[in-house]
């Protein structure tokens, strides 16, 4: 769906119009493109202490003649892709093209005002689509009070940068257990993934990484080299976008969907080349059959991606069970019963990833959507109680909470509606499918092995919710 | 074979041929004339069938040995039309390709032919296929304006121009549209069935019942989801337009008879137990075990053998439709069988009186004594082998795409046996199909 007040505010003589009335003018994000540099320009990393000093080796490229921190040496040694131009202090006039906060060290919130001072004072010139990454811990109950203030406080940083930045700029956090060192393969994949273009429609998000599990991909452009991944509901939309992508990284792809949808899906499999599976997922074997179809004929399965879902919005007064049991039916039983069989078959045992498709409806609520949000709301719950199940095997699951997303689906909102729900996020704009695929292939990429049970939201930073 | 009779049975001599193997299958929903596809081309719909199949079995950019397919109401611009179809696909541009027809038999002939070269070892993989659109069906000048038409481009000079227009009449601009009317006889196919369905006493009922059968089953096996991995939606069309779950011997019985109404015998031949005018594609996938086991793909069947047969329907006493009756019992004596050994028999429903005709053939001791020159009945088939997932009746007949319908089907059956069955008991299919010309071409096949 062409997003017409976009292309309007962008171009020509009705660019400078909006410019003199001051009305939102969102820009075209950048995406991701292979080959292209991860960041268009410097980076800054701000703040002090041993951690700061590593992630500025790693990105510079330098850790390994750094020599302070061995696995920093590994992770380059490992992973070569990090060559970036990296500054440590902020300088006028410079035009970075990403800062990142280093501030997993703080004791007291006293210690904030420098580095996000210094990160203020380079906001005016920054580049455009440029990024701000904090890296800090996670306030916990067993953190000193003082601490954990200085953590939390952090949070209200970030959402609040994220607020203030315009020209396509995403302000995102790493939050890195504690005992969890910061050249975890989780955390330098979620900071990559947050520089990168990959993350053009995450905003304003706070990522945890619960673990030091996972590795780092021998080459960031095709993490997922071979890699067996089904997706479902993949004949349309965010599902053929996922195919897509994740088939562009390097994966293998069986594409699910219900047999009614079986045109669509053979194109969508023969773009990908990858194989075309007629299922509908509320069928009783269809787990069993998706891994039995994803052996036979490529050998082994690795990442399962639960993207098949419904809506029949109704207004809880007028709901109906025609309206309510279709919809848990197919967004979180099928999902359930699918998850079970894989686990319970001995087969979904190497590395193996869930990344399930949640909705900022099941997190913040949505007026006409109380049986979406409770499937919704159950695709959260379900990926935290089932990613420990994996940890065991090095595998983990994870969800993917899209807000205004443009596919068939928004494109029937009434048009007035629509438009205002577009403009309801930080990037004043609907996300693409490919946004949503992009970061269904992060999670489920080696890289994201220590991200354990979380929702990641993929909605521009949309005012509703966390 | 003291059953067989003659002609004898013919030992194979040779070092035995590998097996080739049946790998899946794919076709598009088929349609009733004039409806979903009627925009749709051949090449349309076999190029459909093709992406599918491809899908399927992560064919794309594969350079398979041979595409053969076909079409029966062709127009001459479509003279390649499975190369032209293979290049619009997503296989290897790589892939060569061949066009066949023999009427309603060009599907299940294709898969002959790509089988045997596949044990010659001439090929590794192939797809056999088969399309038709009686929607888009071509539709030639008369003989006489072509003619003129001809003379018009070779002339030179303007007299000679207007020399050949002159010769024009009103009349000659009338199109010439395809029909099904034998060219010998000038019969409609189903007028020549009337003949053989009123010679057997096939009645109303029993011709009913077959088509109840096949819509009943048909649907069972769409309900079942037995198609999910056979059949591609195309146009919006998910299942076969033709079938109709909810019929009844008494809706049936509510149909006037089209054929046979100027016998002296009561016509019983009704649009109910004919196949109606149909439009669709099919395709089958053929390979060695060697490519099979290259592309990690389960063989489901394979192609046993086959015969074909043809009776003298001009001037014999024998009925068009009837030649499959003829081309069983050779095969099955080839291979030392009968039909006890066959746990699957499937007869293309032409008609539904095609099927009984051919059932009642093989019972009669006479016929069977007279005309296939046995020493007694070939053998009663059990109506619950025939036909098990329903047939033409039900499916449509678009021509050329029956054959690879009936073979995608039977092998996932034939496969679906066997896994249950759980031993290594054979478990075989007899196939037969009827054509046009007084043709039938019968085939067995064998769960993998």
């Amino acid at each position: 769906m062409t997003d017409t007040y976009l292309n309007l505010v962008n171009s020509g003589f009705t660019k400078k119009i909006a410019k003199q009335l001051g009305l939102p003018r969102p820009v075209p994000l950048r995406r991701h493109q292979p080959g292209r540099p991860l960041v268009d320009g410097p980076v800054l990393v701000l703040g002090t202490g041993q951690d700061a000093d590593t992630v500025a080796h790693v990105l510079a490229g330098t850790a390994s003649s750094a020599a302070t921190d061995a696995r920093a040496a590994d992770a380059t040694l490992l992973a070569p892709g990090w060559d970036l131009d990296v500054r440590r202090h902020a300088a006028q006039g410079e035009r970075y093209a990403a800062v990142v906060l280093v501030l997993t060290e703080l004791t007291h919130p006293d210690e904030l005002a420098a580095p996000v001072l210094a990160l203020g004072s380079t906001l005016k010139a920054l580049a455009p689509h440029a990024r701000v990454v904090t890296v800090s811990r996670p306030a916990t109950p067993d953190d000193g009070p003082a601490v954990a203030a200085a953590r939390q406080g952090v949070d209200g940083i970030l959402r609040s940068v994220a607020k203030e930045l315009r020209t396509g700029a995403t302000g995102n956090g790493v939050v890195v257990a504690d005992g969890v060192p910061v050249t975890a393969p989780s955390v330098l994949g979620a900071l990559r993934f947050f520089l990168s273009a990959r993350s053009a429609f995450v905003d304003g998000q706070l990522l945890a990484v619960d673990s030091d599990g996972g590795s780092l991909p021998l080459d960031w452009d095709r993490p997922l080299d071979g890699k067996v991944a089904v997706v479902t509901g993949a004949a349309r939309g965010i599902g053929a976008a996922i195919a897509e992508t994740l088939a562009r990284d390097g994966a293998t792809v069986v594409a699910v969907d219900i047999p009614a949808a079986g045109e669509q899906l053979a194109a969508v499999a023969n773009k990908v080349r990858g194989t075309a599976l007629q299922l509908d997922v509320t069928a009783e074997d269809a787990g069993t059959r998706i891994l039995e179809h994803a052996q036979a004929r490529h050998g082994r399965l690795d990442i399962v991606v639960h993207n098949a879902g419904i809506t029949r919005d109704k207004l809880l007064v007028n709901m109906t069970p025609d309206r309510w049991d279709p919809i848990i039916a197919v967004n979180i039983a099928a999902q359930l019963r699918i998850n079970e069989q894989l686990l319970t078959s001995g087969d979904f045992t190497a590395e193996p990833r869930i990344v399930a498709l949640a909705s900022t409806s099941g997190i913040a609520g949505n007026r006409g959507q109380t049986n979406y949000a409770a499937s919704k709301g159950g695709v959260v719950g379900m990926v935290r109680a089932t990613a420990p199940l994996l940890t065991a095997f090095g595998g983990t699951a994870n969800a993917v909470a899209p807000g205004f997303i443009e596919t068939d689906m928004t494109a029937k909102i009434p048009a007035v509606t629509r438009q205002v729900a577009r403009r309801l996020n930080s990037l004043q704009q609907g996300g693409q499918p490919v946004d949503v695929a992009e970061t269904v292939a992060f999670l489920a990429s080696p890289q994201a092995g220590g991200v354990v049970g979380r929702t990641l939201r993929v909605c521009g930073q949309n005012l509703v919710g966390q | 074979m003291a059953a067989t009779g003659s002609p004898a049975p013919t030992p194979r001599t040779d070092a035995s041929p590998r097996r080739a193997l049946v790998l899946g299958g794919n076709r598009i929903p088929f349609a009733r004339a004039g409806g979903k596809y009627v925009r749709a081309s051949n090449q349309d719909m076999l190029t459909a069938a093709l992406d599918g199949l491809v899908a399927r079995y992560g064919l794309q950019g594969e350079r398979v040995g041979e595409v053969a397919a076909g079409a029966v109401l062709k127009h001459s611009r479509d003279f390649n039309l499975t190369r032209e179809s293979v290049l619009g696909s997503a296989l290897s541009n790589e892939t060569p390709a061949f066009d066949l027809q023999q009427a309603c038999a060009t599907g299940l002939e294709t898969v002959v032919l790509l089988a045997n070269k596949i044990r010659l070892g001439q090929i590794e993989s192939g797809i056999a296929g088969g399309v038709d659109s009686t929607s888009d069906a071509p539709i030639a000048v008369s003989d006489r304006l072509r003619r003129v038409l001809l003379d018009l481009s070779r002339a030179k000079s303007p007299q000679q121009k207007l020399a050949a227009l002159a010769r024009l009449r009103p009349g000659d601009l009338a199109p010439s549209v395809p029909r099904t009317s034998e060219p010998r006889t000038g019969l409609s196919m189903g007028e020549h069935q009337a003949l053989t369905t009123a010679e057997w006493g096939i009645t109303r009922e029993a011709q009913d019942e077959i088509a109840l059968l096949s819509h009943q089953r048909l649907a069972a096996a769409w309900d079942a989801g037995f198609f999910d991995d056979l059949v591609t939606p195309y146009r919006g069309l998910t299942r076969d337009a033709n079938l109709r779950a909810d019929t009844s011997l008494e809706k049936l019985a509510t149909l006037k008879p089209t054929f046979g109404l100027t016998l002296d015998t009561p016509a019983t031949m009704t649009a109910g137990n004919s196949t109606p005018l149909t439009d669709g594609a099919s395709t089958v996938l053929l390979g060695s075990q060697e490519w099979a086991d290259a592309h990690d793909l389960t063989p489901l069947a394979s192609v046993v053998d086959a015969e074909t047969a043809a009776v003298d329907f001009v001037h014999g006493v024998d009925g068009l439709l009837t030649a499959g009756v003829f081309a069983a019992p050779r095969l099955l004596a080839r291979h030392g069988l009968t039909l006890d050994d066959m746990d699957y028999v499937e007869i293309h429903e032409a008609f539904a009186a095609t099927v009984a005709v051919t059932l009642g053939a093989w019972e009669s001791d006479e016929f069977c004594r007279t005309r296939l020159g046995l020493d007694g009945p070939l053998g009663k088939v059990d109506r619950s082998r025939v036909n098990v997932h329903g047939s033409s009746l039900a499916a449509g007949h678009p021509f050329a795409a029956t054959g690879g319908r009936i073979v995608a089907t039977v092998s996932k059956e034939l496969a679906r046996r066997k896994a249950a069955n759980g031993d290594d008991r054979p478990v075989r299919a007899l196939i037969s199909v009827c054509a046009a010309g007084g043709i039938g071409v019968t085939a067995i096949l064998e769960a993998a």
